[in-house]
């Protein structure tokens, strides 16, 4: 059938297509007020500046086609942060903080779930320019707010450091080809293939390897990681960060995974995941990676997180739909001025074209603008 | 987010209660306040994903050392969803090859999945602590009796294989340096050497009985399989207080 959409591609009806734009208003005009402004990158840009730094799974999801006026290889984006990241380096050139955020569709080539849609609605917010950890308590507490305004049920950030990875993976002597297969062990929990890789490593790292999928919880899991993990200044800084984090965030419903390692992999510090009930994965991802912009020309510490808008919309219960008002056509005494009024008021109102006296329930009208006695009034539509 | 805004309205209402409490504290005996999060139906109950027969039986001491106990016995009930002694636990029966996906999409929270299903599925949005060391055999590259498997699968050589296990078979034989054809099959592998429609097979053997009985031998074993215990992984992060227990008892259990 030719109006068959592609596998994982959908349209977006008016009730929830509605719902999705007053979330995404909502969200932009929270960023806009903590100084977060909006940047609108292109949809498609040569392939190695899109996947530069941000490693193979990134450039397996992304659609490529070849640009006919250079020759060279395009790539539809996948991930708008490494464009805000060339943006935020290449372009605005700031020698202090920049706070940006975006929402637009992006393209998966694969979907990331069996379930998942291939054009998520990518919504986020970044902060450049700032190494210290108030940049990551300002993004952190930001996302806690987005989970809020999204009313998402019993949602919950979770803090890993990548940086405490890398650390172990670099002094345990693990090559960089196999840091990946690590990662991904780490990153399911693997106890089992864990042990089975590690079994060659050095102490204390082998032993500080298999603590990591264990060291997950509320935050007195950074005590028992301080126990556990090897008196290494960096071991120990990156967690102090954690600690520094928890504190800061007390407020907040966090916990902690040094395991979980999430994300894309130009993450460098401290990454964190949200979840809420009735979502069976992630609803948002960042962290920090001040590496990325290196790859641009201008490495500048950043940190930010991003989410898909209409994952994030579905939980949200739908607005209390209020019906529409139909006008009639024409120009009578008073009539111009009381749709003026009312649309000035917010309610919707429709003009009765002729000729379709029976379909407006259907077009969402249930009440009608009538002259009673010289004056226009609101009554409730009679049922068709 | 599965569940219908009207069913989490519902879960809101009636989540009064069951108010979870963690106390924080951090290293330097740093004291945060405790947090809370609204409790509801789902956050206070655990699925467990498994499937019938060897699995479902290898399972009850790790369960009994959890103190659950199942309510009915797949084997002679038809019912699919298990109740236990405990209200807060409860088990769904499903096809072996379907642990991870029920699992992966928060149908369940934990599972029980032999290796070989988790090899093939991917294991995408899972964690996989704990080897639970059940439902053992060997996954192996098998052939009629008589094959020179040793000249077909030399590097560079190319072999037609017929097997369930389409990821593990690839990733041996490329391993290896051979190239393959594969066959996917869903049962009775053991068939196609026999009537010519591979020269290989790559299956599980547990005791080798149904390899003799039809003249074929296992000539490569390419690992052992056992079962493993997977978790969603937000549930894990969502309610720690429920399957925590859970899985300290079935670790407990296994050593």
């Amino acid at each position: 059938m030719r109006w068959l959409l592609p596998d994982h591609i959908q349209d977006t009806l008016p009730p929830e297509a509605d719902k999705l734009e007053a979330l995404r208003r909502r969200l932009l005009d929270a960023f806009r007020v903590h100084g977060y402004q909006l940047v609108m990158p292109p949809m498609l840009e040569y392939l190695d500046s899109l996947t530069t730094g941000a490693g193979q799974d990134l450039e397996l999801r992304t659609f490529k086609l070849v640009d006919q006026l250079s020759g060279r290889t395009m790539g539809v984006r996948a991930d708008m942060t490494p464009q805000v990241a060339r943006i935020d380096a290449q372009l605005l050139n700031r020698r202090g903080v920049s706070r940006l955020c975006y929402c637009a569709s992006v393209l998966h080539s694969l979907p990331s779930t069996l379930t998942a849609t291939r054009e998520p609605l990518q919504l986020g917010a970044e902060l450049y320019g700032h190494a210290g950890l108030e940049a990551d308590v300002e993004i952190i507490r930001l996302l806690a707010e987005v989970m809020q305004v999204a009313q998402v049920p019993a949602s919950r950030i979770d803090i890993g450091h990548v940086g405490l990875f890398r650390i172990l993976a670099a002094r345990a002597g693990v090559a960089p080809e196999r840091e990946e297969p690590l990662f991904d062990l780490l990153q399911a929990k693997d106890v089992p293939g864990l042990g089975e890789f590690v079994a060659e490593l050095a102490e204390p790292w082998r032993s500080a390897l298999m603590a990591l999928p264990g060291l997950y919880g509320g935050a007195a899991v950074l005590k028992r990681a301080r126990a556990a993990l090897p008196d290494d200044a960096e071991v120990i800084r990156a967690i102090d960060e954690m600690c520094a984090l928890a504190a800061a965030l007390a407020d907040l419903p966090i916990s902690f995974d040094l395991a979980d390692l999430r994300g894309y992999h130009y993450h460098s510090g401290v990454v964190f995941a949200a979840y809420g009930n009735g979502a069976a994965s992630a609803l948002a991802l960042g962290g920090r990676y001040d590496l990325l912009g290196g790859a641009f020309g201008r490495g500048r510490p950043a940190t930010g997180f991003s989410l898909d808008l209409r994952q994030l919309a579905l939980g949200l219960p739908e607005a209390l739909a209020v019906g529409a008002v139909l006008a009639p056509f024409g120009d009578e005494p008073g009539l111009r001025e009381a749709v003026f009024a009312l649309r000035a008021a917010g309610e919707v109102v429709m003009i009765a074209l002729p000729g379709h006296e029976t379909t407006w329930n259907e077009a969402g009208c249930d009440r009608q603008l009538v002259r009673r006695a010289g004056a226009w009034v609101v009554e409730a539509l009679q049922g068709e | 987010m599965a569940s219908s805004p009207k069913k989490q309205k519902a879960e809101r209402a009636a989540s009064g209660s069951a108010k979870v409490v963690e106390t924080n504290t951090c290293a330097d005996g740093l004291q945060s306040p405790p947090y809370s999060f609204e409790g509801n139906a789902s956050v206070s109950s655990i699925t467990l994903a498994l499937s019938k027969g060897r699995i479902f039986e290898e399972t009850l001491p790790l369960l009994a050392a959890a103190g659950i106990t199942p309510t009915d016995n797949p084997e002679t009930s038809r019912k699919l969803i298990i109740g236990t002694n405990r209200p807060d636990v409860q088990l769904v029966i499903v096809r072996a090859t379907d642990t991870p996906t029920y699992v992966q999409y928060g149908a369940a929270d934990l599972g029980i999945a032999g290796k070989d299903v988790l090899l093939e599925h991917g294991g995408a949005g899972l964690y996989q602590p704990l080897d639970l060391k059940i439902a053992r055999c060997r996954m192996c590259v098998a052939i009629r009796k008589g094959f020179d498997y040793e000249r077909a699968s030399r590097p560079g050589g190319r072999i037609r294989v017929a097997t369930k296990y389409i990821n593990t078979a690839k990733a041996h034989f490329a391993a290896k340096g051979v190239h393959v054809d594969l066959i996917k099959l869903y049962g009775s592998m053991e068939l196609a050497p026999l009537v010519g429609l591979a020269d290989a097979i790559v299956d599980l053997v547990s005791t080798g009985g149904t390899l003799r009985a039809n003249n074929l031998e296992a000539v490569e074993d390419i690992m052992p399989i056992s079962s493993r215990l997977i978790v969603n992984q937000a549930s894990l992060k969502l309610k720690p207080e429920l399957i925590q227990p859970v899985l300290d008892a079935f670790a407990g259990a296994v050593k």
